[in-house]
């Protein structure tokens, strides 16, 4: 068994679950073999008592013992809400596997019937069972499990084109494989896991709904009996003995309990510690003429999945001057990200940071920020990130999005931050700008977009302009002309830059100065102009691996060391 | 070995006023037992020629192995490895039987025995411990990922490889290696591969002739050291002027 299921299992959630599903099991099994003749016994003398020590949860009008009609029904409750589960899952995913593989025609056809299903009521559909096969517990089976089809369909087809979008199948096509394997192989393992766990709470909604079916005399008929029957019965006599009703009624809750509860067990992921940001040394005064940003000594680390703390960044110091342009290069995971994004206070809450340093324009960046402090943020320090269409809001207009830090931070008027919003995306060399703010950002190409947010940070009066792979989305020609424009921006406002980059012929070209990083560490600092004399061994490496326009193609690549096992994100 | 040659390609994706044009009248010749770039930027239709060659997309013009046109069953010997070693590869099937499955392209029956023995034999050849063959894509780094999913591409028995920005989505010290191991397979295999990037100096590194596309249409195209040394598309120079070049102030645009 894995570690993370154990874990899960023996929790005291897991155990709890456990242990209910195994009473379940036995009940289910046994129960009528152990309670079926108390539970049939009549007793006319008996007939009607309240609950007592001889009937715990009292008699019904013939007399029989309702804790034991209640145990007995375990089996006909929880099979049938089983078996409409199976239908709905089975007939669902079908269904939905059908309409992902088969013909385009056909696949289209089958996408509007069930999207028309789904507008569809249950009840309805159950009404309508009921009068084709008559009431009783197999037709309830059969309306509760076909209402739940569509659901099921639609999940499974969604579920089912994502992962038909997938390179593996693209590989698996060119292969030679047809449709049917790459179903069995690939799609089915794959869409699995969402579906178990959407059927278990499928199982409990069957449940309540056949307790609705036998309120409304639709369900299992006499003398079979479930818990929605025992509820009605129990229910015509609440206020005399409530236990009678309030019995069955708890036996339906405690069983959808367990069935939610073993869904949630199957999908839980691995729980998050609480993590406490601590922060060492006291923050420099404000100041104009000194650094704009100061790190010193920086640790950040993140739970990894059984939530232990692991180490990302380790002790990092560096200062970025008034108008410098900063490099830090590494590979992915050596923490230049996020460096940078803890320096912009922009980690994930569970990322425990610590530095004796950690200011930008004299704001320390461990603790709360204070309400100007937010203000001289979100005017000073402008941020450009790998994948603009993430880092734009795709359901507001280019010039919404740029008049906002005016708006909120800088206090100017509609028409006002629109007209710098205007000159912002002129001075980024964006052709038509009055046309450009009244579009969307999917409208625009990538370069267009990563300019849009260089123009975004213009609109305040940023001193640092923070660019974490800006340019690698891009292709090369759009990189120089969005380095470009990076360049044209910082020598108008003097803004200092920090890049990020992966790319060491770009940070050694662009940059006046380069951290080169790796495994958490500054591993080295120099001025750009002097990387040919890198010292340490991985700088070297590093220039050496990367191909370039003079690389001698009859020799074999230099390689750095062993391939370090990566970080695989969750 | 064989030679595979595009003639007159076009690709269209959609219908009617929407469609659009992604491969132009291509003519792209892959002579057998060599590498020939293709580069471009995206949009310039580029992996769309790939998707042709395997028939993932459909294409109109010519497509021949050998000088016969590519049908259904040829079309198996065209094998391709992907950019995104985290999508190429299923994340619930064990790495073995991923490249296992791959043997069926090959159109022969496999004893059980013999596939397995295929199967360590391969992986040895992109240097992946055999015995890890029953391990999840996850425990793998991106690095050796792909050189999985090239694995998986050989098991096929191709005559032709068509390697899409498969060293795009790697880092720069894993890109090496990944590189190192195209250039051993083609000089040990004698390999025939289309090898597609945007990166003009891994494309220069790997391959002997050179094509460079651009919106749907090859604007250039010759020897490696040609085209590079001698431009002649000023497409072809904007591209090298592009390329940021190690301890060089980076040459941007006019300000």
């Amino acid at each position: 068994m894995n570690p993370a299921l154990r874990q899960r299992l023996t929790s005291p959630r897991g155990l709890v679950t456990t242990a209910g599903a195994l009473v379940l099991l036995a009940l289910v099994v046994l129960g009528p073999m152990i309670w079926g003749d108390r539970a049939t016994t009549t007793a006319v003398a008996d007939r009607l008592a309240g609950p007592g020590a001889g009937h715990l949860f009292g008699t019904d009008e013939l007399g029989r013992d309702i804790l034991a009609r209640t145990l007995v029904a375990t089996r006909t409750s929880v099979l049938i809400a089983l078996g409409a589960t199976a239908i709905s899952v089975l007939g669902g995913v079908l269904l939905g596997l059908a309409a992902t593989v088969l013909p385009r025609p056909v696949r289209r056809l089958l996408a509007g019937l069930i999207d028309i299903l789904l507008a569809f009521p249950w009840l309805l559909l159950a009404l309508f069972f009921s009068a084709i096969w008559g009431a009783g517990t197999v037709s309830a089976m059969l309306a509760v499990g076909f209402a739940g089809i569509p659901t099921f369909a639609r999940l499974g087809h969604t579920l089912a084109a994502s992962v038909m979008g997938r390179d593996y199948i693209r590989a698996a096509q060119i292969s030679g494989l047809g449709p049917v394997s790459i179903v069995a192989r690939h799609v089915v393992p794959n869409i699995l896991p969402p579906l178990t766990v959407n059927a278990t709470v499928m199982a409990a909604s069957a449940l309540l709904s056949f307790a609705g079916l036998s309120f409304l005399g639709l369900g299992v008929q006499p003398p079979s009996y479930d818990w929605g029957r025992l509820f009605q019965e129990g229910f015509a006599r609440i206020y005399v003995n409530p236990v009678a009703a309030l019995g069955p009624g708890l036996a339906i809750v405690l069983t959808c309990l367990v069935f939610t509860q073993l869904g949630e067990l199957y999908n839980q992921s691995g729980r998050r510690p609480s993590i406490v940001r601590r922060k060492a040394g006291a923050p420099p005064a404000t100041q104009d003429g000194g650094p704009v940003a100061q790190i010193e000594d920086l640790h950040v680390a993140f739970p990894d999945a059984s939530g232990r703390l692991v180490e990302r960044v380790r002790g990092v110091s560096f200062s970025i001057q008034a108008g410098e342009t900063i490099g830090i290069v590494g590979e992915s995971g050596s923490g230049k990200s996020v460096t940078s994004m803890a320096l912009a206070g922009l980690l994930d809450p569970t990322a425990s940071v610590t530095a004796r340093t950690l200011t930008f324009r004299g704001i320390d960046m461990t603790a709360p920020l204070t309400r100007t402090s937010r203000g001289v943020l979100g005017t000073e320090l402008a941020m450009v990130f790998q994948d603009p269409l993430t880092s734009l809001n795709p359901s507001l207009t280019v010039g919404r999005q740029l008049t906002e830090v005016a708006q909120v931070h800088g206090g100017a008027s509609r028409a006002q931050a629109r007209d710098r919003a205007v000159t912002a995306l002129t001075s980024v060399g964006i052709p038509e700008p009055e046309r450009r703010v009244k579009q969307l950002p999917h409208e625009l190409s990538g370069g267009m977009r990563q300019r849009v947010m260089i123009g975004m940070g213009l609109m305040a009066r940023p001193k640092l302009l923070l660019a974490d792979e800006p340019t690698t989305a891009l292709d090369v020609t759009v990189q120089r002309q969005v380095l470009s424009v990076l360049r044209r921006t910082q020598r108008r406002s003097g803004a200092a830059i920090l890049l990020v980059s992966h790319d060491i012929a770009l940070i050694s070209g662009f940059c006046d100065r380069i951290l080169v990083m790796r495994n958490g560490e500054v591993v080295e600092t120099l001025a750009a102009a002097d990387l040919h004399e890198a010292r340490h061994p991985y700088t070297r490496a590093l220039i050496a691996c990367v191909p370039d326009m003079t690389s001698d193609r009859s020799r074999p690549l230099p390689v750095i060391g062993d391939e370090l096992p990566e970080e695989v994100p969750s | 070995m064989s030679t595979l040659e595009f003639t007159g390609l076009h690709v269209r994706y959609g219908h009617g006023r929407r469609a659009h044009l992604a491969v132009n009248d291509v003519h792209l010749q892959v002579p057998s037992g060599t590498t020939v770039g293709l580069v471009g930027e995206s949009g310039s239709g580029k992996s769309s020629v790939a998707a042709a060659a395997v028939g993932l997309v459909p294409s109109t013009g010519s497509i021949t192995l050998d000088g016969a046109e590519i049908t259904r069953q040829t079309r198996r010997r065209v094998q391709m490895v992907f950019q995104d070693p985290f999508s190429a590869l299923d994340p619930r099937m064990a790495v073995g039987a991923s490249i296992a499955e791959a043997t069926r392209a090959t159109g022969r029956r496999w004893s059980s025995a013999a596939r397995r023995q295929r199967v360590g034999e391969l992986m040895e050849r992109v240097h992946i411990d055999p015995s890890r063959a029953g391990e999840l894509p996850w425990q793998f780094s991106g690095g050796q990922r792909q050189r999985i999913t090239i694995a998986r591409a050989l098991a096929a028995e191709p005559a032709v490889l068509i390697a899409d920005e498969i060293t795009s989505a790697l880092d720069a010290s894993v890109q090496g290696v990944v590189l190192n191991l195209i250039r051993e397979l083609q000089a040990e295999l004698h390999l025939t591969v289309l090898f597609i990037s945007h990166n003009l100096a891994v494309v220069r590194y790997v391959s002997d002739s050179l094509y460079v596309m651009r919106r749907g249409r090859v604007v250039e195209s010759g020897a490696t050291d040609t085209v590079l040394g001698a431009p002649k598309d000023p497409y072809t120079a904007e591209l090298l002027a592009s390329i940021p070049v190690l301890g060089q102030e980076f040459r941007l645009e006019d300000n």
